[in-house]
């Protein structure tokens, strides 16, 4: 086993945080709101114009193709790639559009066709075009092979009809990728496909839906007679069940918080030495043992980012590296409040609030982390059932 | 980056499980818990045979010359299999002691009988205080002429009962600083004045107090330098530290996958019990607990293997392995159902190592006071 990083892998992070505390100085983190998941949270004009600009900065630099075979201008490193996500969340820089670069990119590069790879490839690489997922329905979360959003084959044309909803960024996004039912006689999985469209396509409604934050981060999309062409269809019809699932496992080795987790830590344990409260020894274990899941946390992607970089796709290991992340984000936040007490339930612009917010938005945003990406039980399930080889249902 | 062991990690790893599997069965775990010296003479020597005891001394002395990180592919196995015997305390407290701090003379005296499995070695550290820091260490040795006078008592020393030496940490200053002026002596524990009470122990494990009521010790026998023995112990027992922590990953992958198991087998309702959420989700907690502390554990064995720092990971590992291997063979026991706590079922055996081994060589709350501390909160 090696744990190292190399000469140029070194190298190439300090190249990379130099770079963000360019473009994203500390003045700028401050006034803009600080999360966990700083490209994927809702987005006023000005975050959003910021996100727009710095993807380009990214994609100009070549750092969010890193892990595409060279043919689709990559260097074939799944680490380096890494790298630029761990900076990134450190340093809670918006700029990445996940949807694209790591659920969508690396799907196309699997199972796409070379058309495909050819016309979207490129938009993504240079921080561009920008996706959203269209996967859940109003009755279908969990069990996303219950979906009902229908594509009825008319000549060239698939027509759509239904609805999706959690698309997060839906309304911000050029392009979506969405499973619908193709075949109503073949039952749950079998009957279904994956496409590529335009979001711009007549038929497509884009509706908000405000999150407790009360911010406008995902929105449900309708389909109203919506034509899309037949080379929009990826794996071939009725494959999208097996698409999707890659799609979803990329998706989950994405959700790696422990960077931005340990950012946080290190933030707040700074901000408790300017107001001098001591931290009693119960506290101060909790912290300890909060920064040793940080470095499991890591591992545990590092273990997925590897399988990657060897071609495989990561399935239950992705489903831990998601679910571990993703909880252990949550317990950073609750951590956070209750350092803070009283002080922690003061938003951001109030007078004595901590951190410009960043406990209590995190406390408040991390609620929907077992949520996003497949729940928790249903990365449990993955992991019993692919890790295990236990009995599905 | 690679995560994958190398073939010859691979053949270890396999060679050990299929010896063990065959030579150590839990009957025979079982019957040493209750027998005096804890160990079979025969596996014993089969085991030198396997060049065990001999895998990290080098060459010179009679040894494979492995790594540290191939030791702890081994010491998995054994603590998947609960292999009982002085192990531990004669290769890993006594051997990597040894090799760090010897004389030439001490090195070539010991380690090639150490290697051949003729010979016991302990380390004798903690005392009635349980502590594991520098100021726990307050046995006095006090120079006449060429010798010292030992006087003290040390608790909790593994296998002191039939090792044919330990080497016992004593204090031969005083001063402001706890961890200067300590010194390692080997002593023979046949020597005149030294007492030795075998205690009873939650595993079955054999730990000792040893008295030492003013013990003659020539010079000769000190291990390393004058008052500088803090600084070996240090070393080691970050190399012990993870060596414990491959004992107990090993011991939670055993438990997990006796689990699975019996949870494909195992009928409830007219269902295998693994079909079930509720135990598929604590199936999938254990792989978690499993996978990620297998992860922390390598990397600071890796850490160590290559001589670089690793205070921080090697505490890491050890604070997270201690709480959930407790957890994981708690829920072994959970799936298994009443079965699972009965005497003469496999999973008493971990549920118990899983508390032997997270006291042993620091708790949870001494390895995050070392985290906090590096962390400098």
């Amino acid at each position: 086993m090696d744990f190292g990083f190399s000469q140029q892998e070194k190298s190439f992070r300090k190249e990379v945080r130099e770079f963000i505390k360019k473009e994203f100085p500390s003045e700028l983190r401050w006034h803009s709101r600080v999360t966990f998941a700083p490209s994927i949270h809702g987005l006023d004009d000005e975050a959003w114009k910021f996100m727009k600009t710095m993807s380009r900065k990214l994609g100009a630099k070549g750092w969010l193709s890193l892990s595409w075979p060279e043919e689709y201008g990559g260097q074939n490193s799944s680490f380096l790639q890494n790298i630029v996500y761990e900076e990134v969340l450190y340093h809670n820089c918006p700029g990445i559009n996940h949807m694209g670069v790591t659920f969508l990119a690396p799907t196309l590069i699997h199972f796409g066709s070379e058309e495909q790879k050819k016309k979207h490839l490129p938009g993504i690489a240079r921080g561009e075009v920008y996706w959203c997922e269209l996967l859940s329905e109003p009755d279908s979360g969990s069990d996303l092979a219950s979906l009902k959003t229908q594509a009825i084959e008319e000549g060239a044309y698939y027509v759509i009809n239904g609805q999706k909803t959690w698309s997060s960024g839906a309304h911000l996004s050029d392009w979506g990728f969405v499973l619908v039912r193709t075949e109503p006689n073949l039952t749950r999985h079998k009957g279904l496909s994956y496409f590529l469209i335009d979001m711009k396509t007549p038929g497509i409604t884009v509706n908000p839906i405000l999150d407790m934050l009360g911010e406008h981060e995902f929105a449900e999309v309708f389909f109203d007679n919506v034509r899309v062409t037949k080379e929009n269809l990826v794996g071939g019809k009725n494959k999208g069940w097996y698409v999707t699932m890659a799609t979803l496992d990329f998706e989950r080795t994405a959700l790696m918080f422990y960077p931005s987790v340990r950012g946080y830590l290190e933030n707040l344990s700074e901000y408790i030495k300017q107001i001098q409260k001591p931290l009693n020894p119960v506290l101060r274990n909790r912290l300890a043992e909060l920064l040793a899941e940080c470095e499991m946390a890591r591992l545990i992607h590092y273990r997925a980012i590897w399988m990657m970089e060897r071609g495989s796709i990561p399935t239950h290991e992705a489903a831990m590296d998601k679910l571990y992340n993703c909880e252990l984000a949550q317990r950073a936040a609750e951590f956070g409040m209750q350092i803070l007490g009283n002080y922690g339930g003061l938003l951001p612009g109030s007078k004595f609030a901590c951190l410009n917010g960043w406990p209590l938005f995190s406390y408040l945003d991390t609620v929907s982390y077992s949520i996003m990406a497949g729940t928790s039980e249903i990365d449990r399930n993955v992991i019993a059932v692919k890790g295990l080889d236990l009995p599905a249902e | 980056m690679d995560f994958s062991l190398t073939e010859e990690q691979e053949m270890l790893r396999k060679s050990a499980r299929d010896f063990l599997t065959a030579e150590c069965p839990k009957s025979l775990v079982r019957e040493m818990v209750k027998d005096e010296k804890g160990y079979p003479h025969q596996l014993w020597q089969r085991m030198g045979e396997m060049g065990w005891m001999g895998l990290i001394i080098p060459e010179e002395y009679g040894g494979a010359g492995a790594s540290f990180f191939d030791l702890v592919v081994l010491l998995e196995e054994m603590g998947r299999a609960c292999l009982p015997g002085p192990f531990f305390s004669t290769v890993v407290l006594g051997g990597l002691t040894i090799l760090e701090a010897g004389s030439e003379g001490q090195k070539k005296e010991i380690l090639p009988k150490l290697a051949e499995g003729r010979l016991l070695l302990t380390l004798a550290l903690t005392e009635p205080s349980a502590i594991y820091t520098a100021d726990g260490i307050q046995t006095k040795a006090m120079q006449r002429d060429k010798e010292f006078l030992i006087q003290g008592t040390k608790l909790f020393v593994p296998d002191a009962h039939i090792s044919d030496y330990l080497i016992c940490a004593a204090r031969t200053k005083e001063t402001e600083i706890p961890e200067d002026g300590i010194t390692l002596f080997l002593i023979d524990p046949k020597s005149p004045r030294v007492s030795c009470t075998l205690l009873k122990t939650i595993a079955g494990d054999k730990q000792c107090e040893v008295i030492f009521d003013n013990v003659n010790v020539p010079r000769r026998n000190i291990l390393g330098n004058l008052n500088k023995g803090w600084l070996i112990l240090h070393k080691i027992l970050e190399k012990a530290v993870v060596a414990q922590c491959a004992e107990m990953v090993g011991g939670a992958k055993q438990v997990l996958e006796t689990t699975v198991e019996y949870a494909k087998q195992r009928m409830a309702f007219g269902h295998h019990i693994g079909s079930f959420q509720a135990i598929q989700h604590y199936c999938a907690n254990m792989l978690v607990d499993v996978d990620g502390c297998s992860l922390v554990i390598y990397n600071a064995a890796w850490r160590l293997s290559k001589g670089l720092p690793a205070a921080q990971e090697v505490a890491m590992a050890k604070a997270l392995i201690n709480e959930r291997f407790k957890r994981i063979a708690a829920s072994g026991i959970q799936i298994h159902g009443a079965i699972g706590f009965t005497e003469d079922h496999d999973l008493p055996l971990y549920f118990k190592r899983a508390k032997a081994w997270e006291i042993n060589l620091g708790d949870t709350d001494f390895h995050l006071d070392k985290i906090a501390k590096a962390a400098q909160i």
